[in-house]
């Protein structure tokens, strides 16, 4: 039902990410198109979250681009760690309601449709009845199925979720990949970085695993072969604090 | 019996127009400083509050040294001199590997050192216990009309800029993904801060202005867990202990400011053990456990 676009919504130009000069996603070539549900896999330290913040723009490339060529989409984030004070006194319903910052602002009044949205969200992510307990009283699972809510209401094509089920146990990570699966058949963008290869043969139809170097990137059986799992074990990526400099890419250019 | 009850808690106000005028000043400063001080406590910067306090000192003497007593001047350099260090310590912070709280201690000693210098240096007869622990039995109408207005503009900027200030401490991440404002918000708050300070030492001092902010705060804390609640206990809290200090101030002919302030740590104490957060509940259920 989702008919890929012939214009991808995202390009990555021999893409290279990192820190300092030391490459943490190295050389990435390849498309993510409009509807894609995207897992990406690999060792810690291999560049998953790093890809994220290059896709979010919050770091810039060592090296090659990433290009939207139907321009920078509005996108939500579900950090792996959520910074939050916790011992903020607030309700989980003001909480929220936060998810409609892109289209209110800092200043704009929360109107009663909003409201109400808040309440269906609450209730999508099995929390209704828990809009006036305080965020500090929330066990983990039903913090994550707040952050969740919030998402939720956040309402952008592209969903970015940084190890979404860590730490939360089986019941909220089934009714939480019920919410993507929602989220895929209504056309949004999704991608997740995942430690659990069974919930990504059975969820994700697409996959990237990434161990610094891409491994493999496509239909989620043909990248997570037993060839290539081997391989990202074997994968050494911790920074070679004396590593030489790389000149792939004027090879590439040139 | 009734006749005692009027005379100890209401005769000095109805007899007394200066008590009355303390009394509306103190409640114009409980309206603005309070929920200014339940935001720098959710935001764990007590302690900024009370290093912005000692900073404006040298302006508040330089004022009376340039124009005398005069409201107006006292009011301007307090604000100038409280506003350069809140932001010569934020903007430092952006830039240097110091961070903000290192930095406001090293130009609020430096402003406080100077403060004293020109205070000791410049006159003999300057009050310098006028400045140390304000006059909130000499408030005149000008003094009055500066104290609504500042409480009026705090109270306004605080509702406009609520939800980036809540979530500037909440979750700063997300604000920064999807707005730069956390920065401009940062800097209103603490102009907020040093307006509130500069409006509390002309009622209780410049030392004693954070006590108005901070205190009502803390106390509230014990009681409510929320943020709307804890906004109206703190005020509650203030209103009492302004109150109850001005009470204490006239019957044992104390110095005002100290007394109010006073209160209002007599009421964190009594909140501490008695609060539904207190310490009492906790020692009277310790052991104990419910069944679900």
């Amino acid at each position: 039902m989702n008919k890929p676009p012939i214009t991808p919504l995202a390009t990555f130009h021999n893409l290279t990410l990192g820190y300092e000069r030391h490459p943490a996603v190295h050389h990435l070539q390849g498309d993510i198109l409009t509807g894609d549900l995207l897992a990406i896999v690999g060792p810690n330290g291999g560049g998953k979250s790093t890809l994220l913040k290059g896709l979010m723009q919050e770091i810039r490339p060592l090296g090659g681009d990433i290009h939207w060529p139907q321009g920078q989409p509005q996108l939500a984030y579900l950090p792996q760690r959520a910074r939050l004070d916790l011992d903020f006194p607030l309700r989980v319903v003001d909480f929220v309601s936060l998810g409609h910052w892109p289209r209110c602002g800092a200043f704009s009044a929360i109107k009663k449709a909003d409201r109400k949205a808040v309440q269906v969200a609450l209730q999508q992510v099995g929390m209704a009845g828990f809009d006036q307990r305080s965020l500090d009283s929330l066990s983990g699972g039903q913090l994550q199925r707040v952050l969740f809510a919030r998402l939720l209401l956040e309402d952008a094509p592209l969903i970015l979720l940084d190890e979404p089920f860590a730490a939360v146990d089986e019941a909220t990570t089934a009714d939480l990949l019920i919410l993507i699966q929602q989220w895929h058949q209504q056309g949004r963008t999704i991608i997740a970085v995942l430690h659990d290869l069974h919930q990504v043969r059975s969820h994700f139809p697409k996959c990237l695993l990434l161990a610094r170097d891409v491994l493999g990137m496509g239909a989620t059986e043909q990248v997570l072969t037993a060839e290539n799992l081997a391989k990202a074990r074997k994968m050494q990526v911790l920074a070679d604090p004396l590593a030489p400099i790389c000149d792939f890419d004027e090879a590439s250019e040139s | 019996m009734l006749e005692m009850i009027y005379q100890a808690l209401f005769a000095p106000f109805m007899d007394f127009g200066f008590m009355r005028r303390a009394l509306v000043g103190c409640i114009a400063l409980s309206l603005s400083a309070t929920p200014v001080g339940v935001f720098l406590m959710l935001r764990r910067m007590s302690l900024t509050g009370d290093a912005i306090a000692h900073a404006i000192l040298p302006g508040a003497a330089l004022g009376y040294m340039v124009a005398g007593l005069s409201l107006g001047a006292m009011t301007l350099g307090g604000l100038i001199a409280g506003w350069v260090v809140a932001l010569l310590s934020g903007g430092l912070a952006r830039i240097t590997v110091l961070k903000e709280d290192a930095n406001l201690a090293v130009f609020y000693l430096l402003s406080l050192a100077l403060g004293v210098l020109l205070v000791s240096t410049q006159s003999r007869n300057i009050d310098l216990l006028h400045l140390l622990f304000g006059s909130v039995l000499a408030l005149d109408n000008e003094a009055l009309v500066l104290l609504a207005g500042i409480t009026t503009v705090t109270l306004l900027l605080l509702a406009v800029f609520l939800r980036p200030l809540v979530l500037e401490c909440l979750d700063p991440d997300f604000l920064r993904r999807h707005s730069n404002i956390g920065t401009t918000t940062h800097l209103v708050f603490l102009a907020l801060v040093v307006l509130n300070l500069v409006a509390g030492f002309q009622a209780l001092g410049t030392l004693m202005a954070v006590g108005i902010m901070i205190l009502p705060a803390t106390a509230a804390r014990f009681w409510a867990r929320q943020l709307d609640q804890l906004l109206l206990v703190a005020l509650g809290i203030a209103l009492l202990g302004c109150w109850l200090g001005l009470l204490m101030s006239w019957h044992l002919d104390l110095p005002t400011g100290p007394a109010i302030i006073l209160m209002l740590g007599s009421l964190h104490i009594f909140s501490l053990f008695v609060g539904r957060d207190g310490l009492l509940k906790r020692w009277l259920h310790s052991g104990k456990h419910l069944k679900s």
